[in-house]
């Protein structure tokens, strides 16, 4: 459906976009996870037709949409601070899309009903938005793109200003509608967790690059560099170093923490640097792990975390228990070490 | 009263429509208002400039007149800078730090009179104290002098101005933190001490700030020494009047302009200099901690006192103007012994009839067609210029913090001198009356741009970016969400452009065709003709164009939005 070829994009001599591809497909989900200042809200304004690339292609089911203006698209776009016209009600927000298509009044008032009903604000149409909050402003931004029935819907940080629990519901909600409506979307975030909720593949930005694609169990299992296992909390990055090539299929590896025999398929060769994962998870629990590797360390701090305490080492690794250790004590744990491209 | 250069977000993405670059684009909002200030204001400016600079200008007899109307001219200032000083520090310490009844209405009277034309103020006072005033004809005194003295130039400075010291000063004295003065206070010093050592200091940026705009009004003042002091004085503005219509002397006119224009960039630059200090200086406070009820009974006697003397010294003046214009106090012409006295609307009637060997060639009435007209060309013609400025200004670039200044240019440099740019280089269109709303327009676009700039800039780029998405044009984006959102602050601007072309006196004296004189201009021949019937107009021409401006007021007042269009 979307497709996005080689887009390279500068921004005061600073190279923002460096070499972007991608697709969406019918249906589709796709979350652009990056930093701020990663790129990704300039991207999302490139295929929105709001901002030009250096170069590169944006089209749409096979036509190219470079010679159409933004407001041709018929993408559907969602900002982090709602950008409500102040000036209108809540229902001449939703119709006002439909009014630049000169739908009739009917039509109209039909369509804003029942997008309306979609993101449960159906009492609201005659309300100021400005005395509206926060969730109920977001949804009437929803409402207002999902009315002119989009090809694409885009959305731009849209929980960023919203409170914790509030953000859960509507991410929740917004999962629904967008597999309800089958609209396929770009979703731009730099909340991880957000960003695997809701997305069916996730793209991850960093410094104008998209540096790893794939779905959120993809991307979980095998972060590939150091840079997305950080980025993503997925447990400590240790540097190491190669010590000899395969033996049982397996390399040994060196690094301050100890000397680990892994599994690792980037090919790496003896005395070359590599980066370690060490998830933070006791392999203890699951005994089917036949490939643990054993860490030990000093206790320095114990945080109690709901259900697990958060253990960490005087050497600064940190690790899920099921029990809480004394500080001073010493433990070891046996635990999964990855290596990392 | 800083100018609010609120340049919104810095760093923005702009729409870029991709058939036409943002430079050129940008290229295209600043053709019309630079066009315009080519053309109207430095061109003329350059014709100035090369006419002081010819062999006539410098002869002994030339710089001798300059260099003593120019001391006068300082003199006269410094003056009245120092007793508006004296009424407004004291004012805006009773209303920042006092809480009263009739305190918000109080204040806004006081603020009248800055709006108002200086031909109404100077109609006022005359009203009051002149030869044929209520006071003088009313009260058994036997020779009031007040017209032609050197007091009754800087009271009328002193009645204009107040306004700015009470605004300037009360706003930094009402944000100055209380805990100051009680931590001042408990560390030992006397209430003396405390204002000598700490509230006068934090107070200094804008007392002086507030000093530097007074003396800059002062400066440049024209009708008020014009009509007030009856030809006994002249200032820069006013000689240079004087040499272009009355005694021609274009070199030495060209000359004073220059030495003026001068001086005010002087004044001005210092001034943009304090007040960037002074808003820096303080965090702002919500105004409330400060004030309080007056308690003690010498805080009662102060507050009382005070307030009922600006009363007074501020309703007196504006209450005598429409009383004069309604009542017969003399002889008029031809009526010889027997003199009525009362109640006539003879001189509103007068208005309307085209006599014979009067100032006019038209029924005075016509004065405020052609105001009206003016008006509604000024109002036209700035908004056409202003939106673009505007827009850009709203976003600036480097481009724009270059133009920013250059487009407030025509504030520093006075009336009657871009009246006389006007003659030296269009002289031989000045047959033609479209030529006055260009001068007013010259006068009322910076006013214009500063009313929109802060509204337009309010107006988030997402909002732009959101109706685009969904569907609008960029036409139909300015229709749908600029255009709406920005109705109160158009309105704003307008009347602004509307009342300062209403008001508007230096330029036109000169600029004005005899048979298509303005309200200000046909009130200032009324004043300069002998006969109690020819003063009786001039109130009541001056109290139609006080009861317009006024309204103008109260409509810019209520569209303003909060901090838009001050400086």
């Amino acid at each position: 459906m979307l497709e996005v070829r080689n887009i390279f994009k500068t921004y005061e001599g600073e190279l923002l976009l460096d070499d972007i591809s991608f697709t969406v497909e019918a249906g589709e989900t796709i979350c652009l996870l990056g930093a701020s200042g990663s790129g990704k809200s300039t991207l999302l304004r490139i295929i929105a037709g709001l901002e030009v690339p250096d170069s590169g292609l944006v089209s749409f089911n096979g036509s190219d949409l470079t010679s159409i203006p933004p407001h041709l698209r018929d993408f559907g776009l969602v900002f982090q601070d709602y950008a409500l016209f102040p000036h209108l009600n809540v229902n001449e927000n939703v119709a006002y899309g439909l009014k630049m298509r000169r739908m009739d009044e009917e039509e109209i008032r039909k369509r804003v009903a029942s997008s309306l009903q979609l993101v449960d604000l159906t009492e609201f149409g005659n309300r100021k938005v400005t005395g509206l909050s926060g969730g109920e402003q977001q949804r009437v931004a929803l409402a207002r793109a999902l009315a002119i029935r989009p090809r694409l819907l885009m959305f731009d940080e849209p929980l960023g200003a919203l409170d914790r629990a509030l953000r859960e519901d509507l991410l929740d909600e917004l999962r629904m509608i967008l597999h309800h409506t089958d609209i396929p979307a770009i979703y731009v975030t730099h909340d991880q967790e957000e960003a695997f909720t809701i997305a069916d593949r996730v793209l991850i930005l960093h410094a104008g690059k998209i540096i790893r694609e794939g779905t959120p169990a993809d991307v979980w299992a095998d972060p590939r560099s150091a840079f997305v296992a950080r980025f993503l909390g997925l447990g400590n990055v240790v540097e190491g170093e190669v010590k000899r090539g395969v033996e049982n299929g397996k390399w040994k590896v060196e690094s301050k923490i100890g000397v680990f025999d892994i599994v690792c398929e980037h090919g790496h060769q003896g005395g070359d640097k590599v980066h370690l994962l060490v998830r933070p998870f006791d392999q203890r629990a699951e005994r089917s792990r036949s490939m643990d590797n054993a860490i030990s360390g000093v206790v320095s701090d114990v945080i109690f975390q709901q259900d697990r305490y958060n253990i960490t080492f005087d050497n600064g690794l940190y690790i899920y228990l099921k029990d809480a250790p004394k500080v001073g004590e010493k433990v070891e744990v046996s635990v999964k070490v990855e290596c990392l491209a | 009263m800083n100018y609010p250069l609120n340049h919104g977000e810095t760093k923005t993405q702009r729409i870029d429509n991709f058939s036409v670059p943002s430079w050129l684009r940008r290229i295209f909002l600043w053709l019309l208002p630079l066009a315009f200030l080519s053309i109207f204001f430095f061109i003329p400016l350059s014709r100035i400039l090369s006419l002081t600079f010819t062999i006539d200008t410098f002869s002994l007899e030339n710089l001798g007149r300059a260099l003593q109307v120019l001391l006068f001219t300082l003199y006269q200032a410094l003056l009245s800078t120092l007793l508006t000083l004296l009424l407004g520090l004291p004012s805006a310490y009773l209303f920042s730090r006092y809480d009263f009844r009739g305190k918000s209405l109080l204040r806004a009277l006081i603020a009248v009179p800055f709006m108002l034309p200086t031909v109404v103020v100077a109609a006022a006072f005359n009203a009051l104290l002149g030869p044929r005033g209520l006071v003088g004809n009313l009260l058994p005194i036997a020779s009031l002098q007040f017209i032609g003295t050197l007091t009754a130039i800087l009271i009328a400075h002193v009645f204009y101005n107040t306004t700015i010291v009470i605004r300037l000063v009360g706003n930094s004295l009402s944000s100055l933190d209380p805990r100051l003065e009680q931590t001042a206070r408990s560390l030992g010093a006397d209430s003396f001490r405390v204002w000598w050592n700490v509230i006068l200091p934090i107070l200094r940026p804008s007392i002086l700030a507030s000093s530097l705009l007074v003396f800059l009004f002062d400066f440049t003042s024209f009708g008020v020494i014009l009509l007030l002091g009856a030809s006994k004085f002249s200032t820069l503005e006013l000689e240079i009047y004087l040499r272009v219509l009355k005694l021609p002397n274009l070199p030495l006119a060209a000359l004073l302009s220059v030495i003026q224009l001068v001086c005010t960039v002087v004044v001005s630059v210092l001034y943009t200099r304090v007040v960037t200090r002074t808003t820096i200086q303080t965090t702002p406070r919500s105004e409330a901690s400060n004030l309080r009820k007056p308690k003690t009974f010498r805080e009662k006697i102060f507050v009382s006192v005070f307030c009922l003397l600006l009363a007074a010294f501020f309703i007196l003046p504006l209450a005598s103007l429409p009383i004069r214009s309604l009542f017969r106090l003399e002889a008029d012409r031809g009526q010889r012994g027997e003199v009525q006295y009362g109640f006539t609307t003879d001189y509103y009637a007068e208005l309307f009839v085209n006599r014979r060997g009067s100032v006019f060639y038209v029924p005075p009435i016509q004065a405020t067609v052609n105001s009206l007209g003016y008006a509604g060309a000024t109002v036209a013609l700035s908004l056409l210029l202003g939106f673009p400025a505007a827009f850009a200004l709203a976003r600036p670039t480097r481009l724009e913090r270059v133009l920013d200044p250059l487009i407030m240019l025509p504030l520093g440099s006075s009336a009657v001198m871009l009246g006389l740019g006007f003659i030296i280089t269009y002289g031989n269109w000045l047959t033609l009356p479209w030529l006055v709303p260009f001068a007013h327009t010259l006068v009322a676009l910076p006013f214009v741009i500063r009313a929109l700039q802060p509204a337009i800039a309010s107006i988030p780029e997402r909002l732009r970016q959101a109706a685009t998405s969904l569907g609008a044009s960029p036409f139909e984006v300015w229709k749908t969400i600029d255009f709406p959102i920005l109705r109160r602050a158009t309105l704003s601007a307008a009347t602004f452009a509307f009342t300062i072309s209403l008001g508007e006196f230096g330029a036109t004296l000169l600029i004005s065709r005899p048979e298509y004189p303005t309200i200000p201009v046909a009130i200032e021949r009324f004043l300069s003709q002998p006969g109690g019937l020819n003063y009786g107009q001039a109130m009541a021409m001056a109290s139609i164009l006080m009861l317009l401006t006024t309204l103008g007021i109260l409509m810019i007042e209520k569209f303003r939005l909060p901090n838009a269009g001050e400086f």
